[in-house]
Order: structure tokens, then sequence, then C-alpha cells
């Protein structure tokens, strides 16, 4: 896809994660808005997956480990057909199985996250599996900013860079807040890439919401032969809507009935329909 | 136990390619045959027990059968989140093994004591729980989890426990043993300790007192089928646990009498470490008699329970209040 296509793919993610949530009556809205284009690229770029065979043995594995950014997924998974659209307006509603963490009922989704600092540990066991068994697919996993404030991550971060697993990517949603405030004010990551990298992984920065940069980012992965591979990607936590755009109220809030239309106005702008 | 438990890894590994043994940086001596036969699976996750379990619940996703082992208390209690989330809520079937559970590690202190794992993973769904008696009943329980679709924690003991059981037996989880038949009395117990458990049983035999000893090694699905039989054919009903009395074997038994319908007033009573920390030191042996599991506090509260029922129906046949 053209990076101009990802860009409108990606706001048309953003529509539907607002309207699940309105209809639903809540939602990480904003952790999701920065995770967009992220999880776009990731899935109509890079990521070998077979909508119609989820359980491919060859697949490349995808792990939100940010489980709370699951409403920038479930879109992408409804439209590439891993499951049908009808279901995404069903969201964190009774019988559905679309809940407000994504877990493996979800079609496409390989393991239930929500709580953080899981989901780079279970990576790692799947990219141990992957080496055990000689084959080639990835293992890709997003992690938000704040869980890197989790001890579990380092432990993870340790291992996979011990043992060099070259298969691991990692994805670093870096929107610079957290539930409370800024990050970098409760319990700073900085120097975040010299930390990654004296752990023993290979780091690259890159622009999140930027196709361009994502693709650069990504291309040639390993980023260095025998390390895991570390994206940091800097974004903006409620991408899109320009209200909710780095202020910490938005961690979990849904528009209400004056800002709604506001939000559906800039969001519809570059959708272009 | 844990030789039981290595032999019997190394022969699981030989019958399944499947299974991976990961570690919590523990084992010197002990896997050496494992190592040696299986070096590509046997993985040392270092100092790092939430990742650890997250990377065998990794492993158990892509389709191998990871046995994770690592001191006790570590096992429960470090990384319990992980525990409950990676494994027990994905429901995916990896074997936790802990080593040392309850005062095991007599020397060492309270921080490798584990008097609280049973109540926890009683509470977890999904989990079941086992808790050998002896080295042969380590290895058994090894082999039925190989396969077994569950979740499983497997509370070891640690190295010289005695053989309690005299020969070969027919093991399946979630059906108890019963050692010695009974109908005085019964206790119910599990793990180690079933060595003081059996040696009461036979001191009261000797005193004319048939005690019941069931084994029950299963803690999580419990026999409770067992458990309502032996309150029907005996007189009183003891739990022996090498655990707090709060939360573990004691009181899922308590549960099931108390839910059961037609049992009339049951005569039971929990024994187990009473809501402290086992400061002292000492053997595994001299810290169970110090803190109330010694063989003769068992004897003592199997007569005390009887000796209260006797009392009680005596005031029932004369009337009395």
């Amino acid at each position: 896809m053209t990076n101009q296509k990802l860009e409108k793919f990606g706001y048309r993610v953003r529509r539907q994660a607002l309207e699940m949530a309105l209809k639903a009556g809540g939602g990480h809205l904003a952790p999701a808005f920065s995770s967009v284009e992220i999880i776009t690229f990731l899935y109509c770029s890079f990521l070998k997956v077979d909508p119609k065979n989820p359980q491919w043995p060859d697949r490349d594995r995808f792990i939100l480990s940010k489980g709370h950014g699951c409403l920038a997924l479930y879109p992408v998974l409804a439209q590439l057909g891993f499951f049908p659209k009808d279901k995404l307006m069903t969201f964190a509603q009774p019988g559905s199985f679309l809940g407000g963490h994504s877990d493996r009922s979800v079609p496409g989704v390989e393991v239930n996250t929500g709580s953080l600092g899981h989901g780079l540990s279970l990576a790692v066991g799947m990219a141990l599996a992957r080496r055990i068994d000689q084959k080639d697919y990835r293992v890709v996993a997003v992690l938000s900013d704040g869980e890197c404030q989790e001890g579990s991550t380092w432990e993870a971060i340790q291992f996979a860079g011990h043992h060099g697993l070259d298969h691991l990517t990692a994805i670093v949603d870096y929107n610079k807040f957290q539930s409370l405030g800024p990050v970098k004010e409760i319990l700073t990551l900085e120097p975040f890439v010299k930390r990654w990298e004296s752990f023993g992984w290979a780091a690259r920065e890159a622009d999140g919401h930027d196709f361009a940069s994502l693709k650069t980012a990504f291309a040639g992965l390993p980023l260095a032969q025998g390390k895991p591979s570390v994206i940091i990607a800097h974004t903006i936590k409620g991408k899109g809507v320009s209200f909710m755009e780095n202020q910490p109220i938005w961690h979990y809030r849904t528009p209400n009935k004056e800002e709604t239309p506001i939000a559906f106005e800039e969001i519809n702008r570059k959708c272009g329909e | 136990m844990r030789n039981a438990f290595n032999e019997a890894m190394c022969e699981l590994a030989r019958q399944d390619k499947r299974v991976i043994l990961v570690v919590g940086d523990i084992g010197t001596l002990v896997f050496d045959s494992f190592r040696k036969d299986f070096p590509d699976r046997f993985l040392n996750a270092g100092v790092a027990e939430a990742n650890m379990i997250g990377l065998a619940a990794g492993l158990a996703l892509s389709g191998k059968i990871p046995f994770v082992y690592t001191i006790n208390s570590f096992m429960a209690m470090r990384a319990f989140e992980h525990l409950r989330d990676d494994i027990c809520f994905q429901n995916v079937p990896v074997k936790l093994v802990g080593v040392g559970a309850g005062l095991s590690y007599g020397s060492l202190g309270c921080t490798h004591h584990t008097l609280e794992d049973m109540a926890m993973m009683r509470a977890v769904p999904n989990l079941t729980l086992i808790s050998p008696a002896d080295p042969l009943e380590a290895k058994k329980v090894a082999e039925s989890v190989l396969h077994w679709p569950h979740p499983a924690y497997i509370r070891l003991a640690k190295a010289g426990e005695p053989m309690l059981y005299k020969g070969d037996y027919a093991y399946q989880i979630g059906r108890a043993v019963t050692m010695r038949q009974g109908r005085d009395a019964a206790i119910v117990a599990t793990g180690a300790i079933l060595r003081n458990v059996l040696e009461a049983a036979d001191k009261l035999a000797e005193s004319g007192i048939s005690t019941r000893v069931i084994n029950m090694h299963t803690i999580k699905p419990l026999d409770t089928e067992i458990i309502i039989k032996a309150a029907k054919e005996t007189r009183a009903v003891v739990s022996v646990e090498e655990h707090s009395i709060i939360g573990g074997l004691g009181s899922a038994v308590a549960e099931t009498l108390l839910e059961t319908t037609g049992l009339g007033l049951v005569n039971f009573k929990r024994i187990g470490i009473k809501d402290q920390f086992c400061h002292d030191y000492g053997s595994q042996a001299q810290l169970w008699e110090k803190y109330g599991l010694g063989v003769e506090t068992i004897i003592q509260t199997i007569k005390t329970l009887l000796e209260r029922r006797s009392a009680r129906q005596e005031k029932i046949k004369t009337g009395k209040r």
C-alpha cells in the first residue's frame, strides 16, 4: 500500500475506534490513537499473516503487550478479514469477544494481555520456540512506554539481549504520557535508546505516525545480526483529535456531546472519502 | 524428591520431544543428567521469575511442553500475577514445579518457607494443584502431568524423604490414596508431612485407635468423595498440612464437610502452621516438631477429638445440656 493509502486506512481505524468506544460508553481511545499507524503499518506492510488461517504455523506472531491499545487493533483485524466487521460495534458489551484488553478469543490475537509487563516475556517464549524449531517467522511486540517502568519488562529485555533473539522485534509506542502525567515527570525512561542498547538490543528511532519513517525503520530487520531489535516510535497520545493530544485527562475518556462532533470532523477530514 | 523429579524429567524428555525444562537458576547437580542428555531443552532463565513464567507460557502457546522449576516460595509468590494471567487465564498447559515446599529449607529462614501457596493456588481457576508425599509419588506426578491439558502447580519437598509407599500403586490426578484403613479416626494429609502422619497413625493403632490415613496428593481438584466417606465412617477427622491452617488443605476439607448434608456435627480439626512465620532454624523434622506438626501433636489432637465426641454422645444419652 502507498503511504497515502495507509494514512487514510489509519484514520478510518481511528473513526471506527471512536464509534466503538462511544457505543460501549468507554475505552482507552487516546492510548489507541498513538498506536494506530504502528499497527496499521505492521498488518498492512510487514507481518506475514493469513486472516483466513489465523493459526497458520509459519505466520509472524504479533503481540499487543500494550493490551489497552486494542481499539487500534480490532478495526485493523476486522478490515483484513480476521472476523466480520459487524462484530466491532459489540465492543465491551455482554456476549462480545471484543473487550477492553485484547485476548485470544479474538481471531488473530495471539495472547491475553491487559496487565502491563507481560507481553514481551510471552514474545520471548515464542521467539525461543522458533529458534528450537528452526523456523523463520518473526515475533513482534508493541509495548507502551509506561510498561517499560515494569521490572518484568526489563527481565524480558535482559533475557532477549543475552540470548540474542534476533527474530524478536519490539516497538515502543513512545507517546511520553502515562496515566497521571508525563513519563519524564513520573519515572523517566531516558536515556531510553541507550538503556535498550546497554541490554544487548539494536535500537532505532522512528516517527510513529509517519509511514515512510516506519518503513525505513523496519527495512532489513534485524537491525543487527544476533541481537533483538527495538524500534522506539515517537508518537502522540490522542493523535488525530486536537483536544485529546498530549492531555493526561484523556487516558481513559470518551468525548462528550460537545466534543464528539469535533472529534469526528477532524478524523473524517483525513479519511479520504 | 528433586532427584526423583529429575529422573522423571529425563524419561519424559525422551518420551516427548516437546518437553522443555526451564529453571530459575537453581538445581546444581540435580539436573546434571537432564542437561547432559537434552542440552537444547534445558533453559536457565536466571533470577527473573516473571520473565521465566511468561516465556514458559509463550513456549506452551508455541506447542512446547514446559516444566518450570525453582524454589517453591519464588515459584508461587514472586510472580503470582504472571502465574495467574499468563498461564491460568490463558489456560496453557505449563507445569510449575516448586521445590522445598513448607519448611523444607529449615536452615534458611522464612523467605524460603512456603506456608501460603496452597491457599493462593486454590483460588486460581484452571489450576491443578498437586503435592506428592514421597519420591515415588513425585515421579508419578511428573509422568501424569506430561499431557495434562491444564496448568499444573506441583509442590515438591526437597531431598532425603523416606519412601512412604510400600510398593507400586496406581496414581491418578484427583484420586486420593488411602494409606491406612481405619474406623475410629481419619487423617487427611498432603505432602512430606505424611511421614509424621503415618507414624502417628501407627502409634494410635498400638493404643487401640484405628486411624485411617488419606493421602490427598491433589488438593485441586479435591477428592471430596473420600473425605465425605471418612466423615461418615469415622468419629473424628483431622487435616494435616505443612502449610498455614488458613486457606490450604484443612480449609478445603472443612468446606466440603460443612457443605455436605447428612453428616451431622463433624468432629474436625485442622493441623498446620498457626498463622505465624516460623522464625526458628533446624532440620525440617525439627521445625515440624516446634511448630505443631510433630507426631505427638497429631496423636493428641485425635485423642482429644475422640474424647470430645464421646463426651458429647454421653451428654445426649443422659439428656444433660
